[in-house]
C-alpha cells in the first residue's frame, strides 16, 4: 500500500479565501461583532426559548412577574420608607423605589441567569458551534419582558399620585442600555468565571446584594457626600437608577457622574469581552 | 494544487489533560486556597510533572477533502473520530496545525441538540433549527417536510416530553435531514433510532451525498460507511493508520487491524487473573461465512472464538470456558459458558480455541464488554475482564424492523402477544 503524497501546507497561494480558518488558540482574540450580527437571529431563538419555559415552568406565570416588583416595593417601603424613613428627594417613597427596582431587577436577574447559562447549555454548546457570547447575550435579553410587565404597574402608580412623566422620558431607552451594557459586562466575566470555577455561581447572590445597597435603590444619591460621589459613580448602576429617577419622576438631572458610568460601562464590556473570547477557546475541553 | 479544495487539514494535534473530564472541576475556593498556599508549596515542591497527564487525540494529522466528495473516517472507539470532527465543527480549538475550511459548514455531531422538554414540536423544530444554522425562513419553507418526515403530524403542538423516545429521534432527526449546508460533518448519529427508520436516514443521507455535497461521515456501521462513502480513511490512537482512499480498501485494513489487534492485545494484557496454566491469547468474532467481524449486529448469526495456549504439553480435562458480557457501565447481563449447553471441554490440544455459536444474537444497541475466563477443575486458569469492547449495532431481530430504544441497552426476548377478554 502507498501513501498518496502529502500536499502543500496550509495558506497556498490559492485564489480564494478560506471561508474559515482554524489555528490554535491565542491568547486575546477580539470579538467578532460582525459574526455576532450575523447569529442575530439565533439570539432571537434562544432568548424566545428563555421567555417561554419562564412563563411555562412557573406555575404562577405572568402573575409572578408583575407580584415580585410589587411586593419589594412594598416590604422596602414599609421598612426602608416607614420605619427607616429615608428621605425620597420629595417623591413618594413606593414611587421612588420602585423606578429605581426596574432596572435594578433587569440587571440584577440578567446577571444571575448569565453566570450560569454556559453550564447550563453545555450540553449544546458541546455539539454545535456558535459564537458563545450568544448564550450570556440572550440572558441578559430575556428579562426585558419581566421589565415591560413591571413598567406597566410603574405607570399604573404614577396616575395613582399623580405624576406625569417628564419630557425626559425620551433619555429612557439610553438608561435601559447602559442597565444592560453593565449586566453585560459583568455577566460575560462572571460567566467565564464560572466555567473555570464551577462554584463561582455561589457568590452571586451575596454580589447582587452588596452593590445593591451600594446603589442608590432605597436611597437617593444626594445622601453621598459630594466629595465622594466621582466615585460612587464608578458604580455604573448609580448613572443609570439616577437616570430612571430623572427621566421619569423629575428629580434632580444627573451629574457628571453618568458620564464615569457610561465610561466604566465600556471598560465592563470591553474587558468582559476579551476575558470572555480567551475562555471560549477552551470551554468545550472543561466544561 | 485543484483550487476545488472544500476541507484541508495540516498537521493537526490536539492535547487533552486526563483530568479534563467532567467529574473533576476546579473551584473558586480551592483557586483562594492555593494561592495562599503558593508561597509555602514552593518551598517544598517536588515531581511537579503537569506533562504527565496530557496526552494526544489527535497528532499530525493531515488530509484534504475536495467538493462532492462523501469522506468517510473510521476508527475504534477514542481514536480521535469525534475530536477530529469537534475541531472542523469549532467546537474545540486544535493544539496545533490547522484547518481551512472552503464553504458553509453544517456539523451533526447529535441530533436533538437544544431539544428542550418542556417545548412543543413545533417549538423545538424552530430552536433546533435555528441553533443548527437555519434561518427561520429556511425553517418555515421546509417546515411541512420536516413533519412528514418524522410522521408525528398529530403530535406537533404537544411538549416533546410527552412523546416516546423513538418520536423524538423521529423528529430530531427530521430536522437534521432539512439542514443544508454545503460541507455536512455527521459523527455516528444513524445508530439511534429504530431499524425502519434508520434505513430512511441512510437514504436521506444518499440523497444528501448525491446533490454534489461535500460530507465527512463517521460511522461503526461499516455497510453504510461502504454504501455512502466515495472515499475513506482509518483513524488509530490519534494518527491517521490508513491515509484517504478507495472505501472497501480502508474498511478492510480497519478490519483487519482491529482483529489483529485483538489478539496481539490479549497476549500482552497484564490485568488478568488465574493460575496460568491455560491462557487465553485472542478473540474472534465470525459470521456464518467465516468473516471476522469487529462490531455486532442484533439478530444475526454468531460464532465467537476464545483461542487459548497451553503452558505444558500435558492434556488437560475438564475445561471450562466463560464468556461474560457486560455494559459499559460495569452490570454483567449475561453469561454464556459450556457448563450450561454441553459438557466440559476434554483432553485438549496444547492450542486451539473454543467456539460458541449464537443463532440469533439476543443483544441490543450499544456498547458491551467481553469478559473472558478459563476454568479447569473449577480453578481459575484466567481470566480477562472487559477483554474485548464490542458495539452491537442494530439490526432486525424481530424480523418487524423495529427495536427497543438505545435507553434500553442489553438482552432482547423473542416474544408472542395475543389478546384475551
Ligand atoms: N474533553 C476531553 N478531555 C479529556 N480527554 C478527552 C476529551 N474528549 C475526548 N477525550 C479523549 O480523547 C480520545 C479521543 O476521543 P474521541 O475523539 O471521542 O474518540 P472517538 O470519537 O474516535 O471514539 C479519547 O481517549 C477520549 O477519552
Ligand atoms: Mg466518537
Amino acid at each position: 500500500m502507498t501513501l498518496p503524497p502529502m500536499v502543500a501546507p496550509l495558506a497556498t497561494s490559492d485564489e480564494r479565501e478560506p471561508t474559515v480558518k482554524i489555528r490554535p488558540p491565542k491568547k486575546w482574540v477580539p470579538v467578532d461583532l460582525h459574526e455576532l450580527w450575523a447569529y442575530r437571529e439565533l439570539i432571537t431563538s434562544f432568548t424566545l426559548r428563555d421567555i417561554k419555559l419562564r412563563y411555562k415552568q412557573t406555575g404562577l406565570g405572568i402573575a409572578w412577574a408583575v407580584l415580585q416588583p410589587l411586593l419589594t416595593m412594598l416590604i422596602f417601603t414599609i421598612f426602608f420608607g416607614g420605619l427607616a424613613k429615608i428621605p425620597s428627594d420629595g417623591v413618594p417613597y413606593p414611587l421612588f423605589v420602585l423606578a429605581a427596582l426596574l432596572p435594578w431587577t433587569l440587571f440584577a436577574s440578567g446577571l444571575t441567569r448569565s453566570t450560569t447559562s454556559m453550564v447550563t447549555d453545555a450540553n449544546i454548546m458541546t455539539k454545535v458551534y456558535f459564537p458563545r457570547m450568544i448564550i450570556p447575550l440572550a440572558n441578559i435579553i430575556s428579562p426585558l419582558v419581566d421589565f415591560a410587565v413591571s413598567f406597566v404597574i410603574l405607570i399604573i402608580m404614577m396616575v395613582y399620585y399623580g405624576f406625569a412623566p417628564t419630557l425626559n422620558i425620551v433619555f429612557l431607552p439610553l438608561f435601559i442600555l447602559l442597565a444592560l451594557g453593565t449586566s453585560l459586562g459583568v455577566g460575560l466575566w462572571l460567566s467565564a468565571l464560572n466555567v473555570k470555577y464551577r462554584d463561582f455561581q455561589y457568590t452571586v447572590p451575596f454580589l447582587i446584594q452588596i452593590w445593591m445597597f451600594a446603589s442608590p435603590v432605597v436611597y437617593a444619591s444626594s445622601l453621598v457626600p459630594a466629595s465622594l460621589r466621582i466615585w460612587y459613580g464608578l458604580n455604573p448602576m448609580t448613572g443609570v437608577i439616577e437616570g430612571f429617577r430623572w427621566a421619569l419622576l423629575g428629580s434632580g438631572a444627573p451629574s457628571a457622574m453618568v458620564l464615569v458610568s457610561v465610561g466604566m460601562v465600556i471598560v465592563l464590556l470591553v474587558s468582559g469581552m476579551f476575558y470572555f473570547k480567551r475562555m471560549e477557546q477552551y470551554y468545550a475541553d472543561i466544561v | 494544487m485543484s483550487n476545488n479544495i472544500a476541507i484541508q487539514v495540516r498537521d493537526l494535534g490536539k492535547r487533552y489533560t486526563t483530568g479534563g473530564s467532567p467529574e473533576k472541576y476546579h473551584t473558586f475556593r480551592d483557586a483562594i486556597v492555593n494561592s495562599v498556599k503558593a508561597p509555602f508549596r514552593r518551598l517544598n515542591r517536588q515531581g511537579a510533572d503537569r506533562s504527565a497527564d496530557k496526552f494526544w487525540a489527535l497528532k499530525d494529522v493531515s488530509f484534504d477533502v475536495h467538493q462532492g466528495e462523501v469522506v468517510g473516517i473510521i476508527g475504534r472507539n477514542g481514536a480521535g473520530k469525534s475530536t477530529l470532527l469537534k475541531i472542523l465543527s469549532r467546537i474545540t480549538t486544535p493544539t496545533e496545525g490547522g484547518v481551512d475550511i472552503y464553504g458553509r459548514i453544517g456539523s451533526l455531531l447529535e441530533v436533538g441538540t437544544g431539544f428542550h422538554p418542556e417545548l412543543t414540536g413545533r417549538e423545538n423544530i424552530f430552536l433546533n433549527g435555528s441553533i443548527l444554522g437555519m434561518k427561520k425562513s429556511e425553517i418555515e419553507e421546509k417546515f411541512d417536510e420536516i413533519i412528514k418526515f418524522s410522521e408525528i403530524d398529530k403530535f406537533i403542538d404537544t411538549p416533546v416530553k410527552r412523546y416516546s423516545s423513538g418520536m423524538y429521534v423521529r423528529l430530531a432527526f427530521a430536522v437534521a435531514a432539512h439542514l443544508n449546508p454545503e460541507i455536512l460533518i455527521v459523527d455516528e448519529v444513524l445508530a439511534v433510532g429504530d431499524t425502519g427508520f434508520q434505513k430512511k436516514c441512510l437514504g436521506k443521507m444518499g440523497e444528501i451525498s448525491k446533490q454534489g455535497k461535500t460530507v465527512l461521515f463517521v460511522s461503526h456501521n461499516m455497510a453504510a460507511v461502504s454504501a455512502l462513502c466515495s472515499k475513506a480513511m482509518v483513524l488509530n490512537h490519534g494518527s491517521i493508520i490508513y491515509p484517504m482512499g478507495d472505501t472497501d480498501e480502508a474498511i478492510k485494513y480497519y478490519i483487519d487491524s482491529i482483529s489483529q489487534k485483538s489478539l496481539t492485545d490479549l497476549t500482552e494484557r497484564k490485568d488478568r487473573q488465574g493460575e496460568g496454566k491455560i491462557r487465553i491469547t485472542g478473540f474472534l468474532i465470525l459470521d456464518k461465512d467465516g468473516n471476522r467481524q469487529v462490531v455486532l449486529v442484533s439478530g444475526q448469526w454468531v460464532e465467537f472464538q476464545i483461542q487459548y495456549e497451553c503452558i505444558s504439553e500435558k492434556k488437560f480435562n475438564h475445561v471450562r470456558s466463560d464468556i461474560s458480557i457486560s455494559l459499559t457501565s460495569g452490570r454483567f447481563i449475561t453469561l454464556l459458558s459450556n457448563t450450561f449447553s454441553s459438557e466440559l471441554f476434554d483432553q485438549i490440544a496444547k492450542k486451539g480455541h473454543f467456539s460458541c455459536i449464537i443463532k440469533k444474537l439476543p443483544l441490543s444497541t450499544g456498547e458491551y464488554f467481553f469478559n473472558l475466563q478459563i476454568r479447569q477443575n473449577e480453578l481459575i486458569q484466567d481470566w480477562i475482564l472487559e477483554a474485548v469492547r464490542i458495539s452491537v449495532v442494530s439490526g432486525d431481530f424481530f424480523g418487524t424492523g423495529k427495536l427497543p430504544p438505545s435507553s434500553h441497552s442489553g438482552a432482547l426476548f423473542e416474544q408472542q402477544w395475543k389478546y384475551l377478554e
